[in-house]
């Protein structure tokens, strides 16, 4: 079984008790889920998610246990307490479900994205969308006379705040990878 | 013995060692081999079905009348397709069942091959998993982990589709006891603090009441067992859902009758007014929660499920346990004799004073006085006239579903079968087979509306040919009732498309299939009616022709709540308002 051992109506971590149970108010959770990488795994989880009604604000997967054949999965999904609690229970009752966490709740957690940004253009706004990749520590990955390729990566806030900037000076598409995170400490 | 063999002889080789007796099954292309390796061998008994719905359905009447998983063989494309249905419904209503599909060649998936399907992709949401083998060696083990899904925590349906030349290729067999299933382990006991705590709850309680579910009868009989202990030993009432009819006898003293839509007054009262109510095996489904804001308002509610997801999905309780039931009452009653089997006497003797009144208002009253048969009045003949039998009953969907529920009384677990969940027209003949043929010398009867008898009537071919004497007591009003009671109360009596013309004359239709046809039309005939099709050895439609704009009550109309039911001799006419309209 998962170590999502549920009491109180909720996942062992969950701060649910300190939170008020019947809140309408939609909050935004990042959850984590260790799966067998099995095929139709995704499918499983997506199918979950589109068949109830949930919402999927960001996901990505890969498979982070070659040899025990174990994916991570990272879902940012938006709903109230109770949606929440629900996708948590669903997602942790799944067969090739392991664990589910919900790093919202369990405590601080890093959170990162990175993303590849187009911005084509000539002479004074070329020069500017340069200046601002360093002070975003962007990286240039390609460059033609007219474009650069930026890849950074970071909050997806601040990668929201970089392309916001990019806009006016040019910036043609923008790759993002979903959010991949890690609860802190040990 | 040696290991190696072919996929085919590992799936034959794989039930006999899960134990598995019958198959309810179909054969096709991509199920050749495993039927030639049926063929060759006489432990596992298949039925041939006349469609692979029926196939489900007969095994899911297997399973809720044992205990034990259903097993259906199908092929691939339309076979699986075909067992859609069945699957579904087994997925809400928790009955155990492996349905084996056989699947195109692993070279030819996705190439659009004939009578090909994305067997895996089509029923990953109506199943608790499914799996696509493609490897001879990992048949077996995939095979019994599907056994131990199928049956362990909440017990659902699980598919395991096989390619052709994976059931031609040669492996390495697996035995039950070798093949990994430890990762899948649901939890079985209840947090013992919790637990505690509904003990102190129910010692205090003034107006306790038990809501008993179908997870009382999953948990087997002895969870059925204790529910009896714990009713009879703290006098607490106990009302049930649909799905959990038998687990509490109907004629224990604590029984006050099923509860919602078309449940009891006196059960619905008790709901809405209990101050603790303890559900045990049941999940607060819409069919008896009526209006969510308006449930049970002044009352702490303790809810016992094996399923995590059950808590609080619809209503919030004060007090999860998640947990086996049998586990968990077990557990209950050990700390309440512990703690000196205390209750709230004055309390209880109160509130069985209020529910005795509400009781005398006799909601399942009926006016029986012209020459039709009032279908209540069948199904009163048909319980009284095989009451102490060894009896098994299953249903179709619609009215007669609800009056069987109201009329018929069940005093152990395992002897009603339903559709509950998902409403499924077309199970209840099915579902008599399956179960006839576990119970061979039982009395097996199906109570049925001609409309949803005819959706899987080809099923009597199956019934005539495994000699399986099932009586389908059919409640024939014309009509498609259900749909037609809607018409009448929100849709201003315009009914439409709810009667069927040029319907079958079924006591003809009863000798083309090769079995016995009755027919009782009117009150004077029908007890020796119902005595004949008791009395014939082999299988019977007996077509009982009722009134037929009979409505069903009492019910709490969508949107309302448990304490404002519509009774029988309230105005039904447009009896759904306002958004309650929208519901189903």
């Amino acid at each position: 079984m998962s170590p999502l051992t549920i009491s109180q109506g909720s996942s062992k971590h969950s701060a649910y008790d300190l939170r008020d149970p019947y809140s309408e108010v939609q909050e935004t959770h990042t959850l984590t889920v260790i799966v067998d990488n099995e095929p139709g795994v995704l499918a499983r989880v997506i199918g979950l998610f589109s068949g109830r009604g949930y919402n999927i604000d960001s996901l990505t997967v890969a498979e982070v246990d070659h040899t025990g054949h174990r994916s991570r999965i990272t879902i940012v999904t938006t709903g109230t307490p109770q949606v929440i609690e629900q996708i948590k229970a669903q997602l942790g009752r799944m067969v090739p479900v392991h664990e589910v966490h919900d790093l919202t709740v369990e405590g601080a957690s890093v959170e990162r994205e990175l993303a590849l940004l187009k911005v084509t253009g000539k002479g004074e706004a070329r020069i500017e969308a340069l200046r601002l990749a360093e002070i975003f520590r962007a990286n240039v990955v390609d460059s033609t006379l007219q474009s650069f390729v930026f890849e950074m990566t970071g909050a997806p806030s601040k990668i929201d705040a970089f392309a916001e900037l990019m806009r006016p000076l040019g910036l043609t598409e923008i790759a993002r990878t979903g959010v991949a995170a890690l609860a802190r400490g040990v | 013995m040696s290991q190696q063999m072919t996929g085919a002889k590992m799936v034959v080789q794989a039930l006999k060692d899960q134990g598995v007796e019958v198959v309810f099954g179909y054969p096709g292309g991509a199920v050749l081999p495993i039927y030639d390796e049926l063929f060759q061998q006489n432990e596992i008994r298949h039925v041939l079905v006349r469609h692979e719905q029926g196939a489900t359905h007969m095994a899911e009447g297997y399973a809720r009348s044992t205990g034990k998983p259903g097993v259906v063989l199908v092929t691939s494309g339309p076979g699986a397709t075909n067992a859609v249905t069945g699957i579904t419904d087994a997925l809400m209503d928790s009955i155990p069942l492996v349905v084996l599909s056989g699947q195109v060649p692993t070279f030819l998936i996705g190439n659009d091959a004939f009578q090909e399907a994305d067997t895996v992709g089509i029923t990953r949401p109506c199943t608790k998993h499914n799996w696509l083998v493609k490897d001879p060696e990992r048949l077996a083990e995939t095979i019994h982990q599907a056994f131990h899904v199928a049956i362990s925590g909440r017990p659902g349906p699980v598919l395991v589709d096989i390619p052709k030349d994976v059931q031609f290729a040669e492996g390495t067999y697996t035995p039950p006891q070798k093949a990994r299933t430890e990762h899948y382990a649901p939890k079985v006991k209840g947090d013992i603090e919790a637990i505690t705590q509904l003990v102190e709850m129910l010692e205090q309680a003034e107006r306790p009441i038990l809501y008993t579910g179908g997870g009382v009868i999953n948990s087997g009989p002895g969870a059925s067992q204790l529910l009896i202990e714990l009713a009879e030993s703290t006098g607490i009432p106990v009302t049930s859902t649909l799905m959990g009819l038998g687990a509490y006898p109907a004629s224990g003293k604590n029984w006050i009758g099923m509860l919602g839509m078309h449940g009891l007054y006196e059960a619905n009262m008790a709901m809405h007014d209990c101050d603790l109510m303890i559900n045990i095996g049941a999940r607060f489904d819409d069919r008896i929660t009526g209006r969510v804001n308006a449930f049970s308002p002044n009352s702490k509610k303790a809810h016992i499920d094996i399923d995590p997801s059950s808590i609080n999905k619809v209503i919030r309780v004060d007090l999860p346990i998640i947990g086996d039931v049998g586990h968990v009452l077990e557990d209950l009653l050990r700390i309440w004799k512990s703690r000196g089997r205390k209750t709230n006497k004055d309390g209880l003797a109160k509130w069985w004073k209020q529910i005795d009144a509400w009781k005398a208002v006799n909601c399942l009253a009926y006016k029986n006085d012209g020459p039709a048969i009032k279908p209540q009045y069948a199904l009163q003949r048909l319980e009284e006239l095989t009451r102490g039998r060894d009896r098994y009953v299953t249903t179709e969907v619609g009215q007669h579903q609800m009056w069987a529920a109201q009329f018929l009384h069940f005093d152990g677990p395992n002897r009603w079968m339903t559709s509950g969940g998902l409403g499924t027209m077309g199970y209840g003949l099915p579902a008599s087979i399956g179960v006839q043929i576990a119970h061979p010398e039982a009395l097996v009867i199906n109570v049925a509306g001609e409309a949803s008898w005819l959706m899987n009537m080809q099923e009597m071919g199956t019934a005539v040919q495994f000699r399986a004497p099932v009586k389908q007591f059919i409640l024939n009003n014309e009509r498609l009732g259900m749909v037609r009671q809607w018409q009448q109360l929100l849709h201003g009596e315009r009914y439409s498309h709810s009667w069927s013309e040029s319907l079958p004359d079924f006591v003809k239709l009863a000798e083309a299939f090769g079995c016995k046809g009755i027919r009782a039309d009117h009150p004077d005939q029908l007890d020796d009616a119902i005595r004949e099709m008791l009395a014939y050895e082999g299988p019977v439609i007996f077509d009982c022709l009722v009134e037929k704009h009979e409505n069903c009550l009492p019910m709490i109309p969508s949107g309302n709540a448990h304490n404002d039911m519509l009774l029988p001799d309230d105005d039904v006419r447009n009896a759904i308002t306002g958004s309650g309209a929208a519901l189903v």
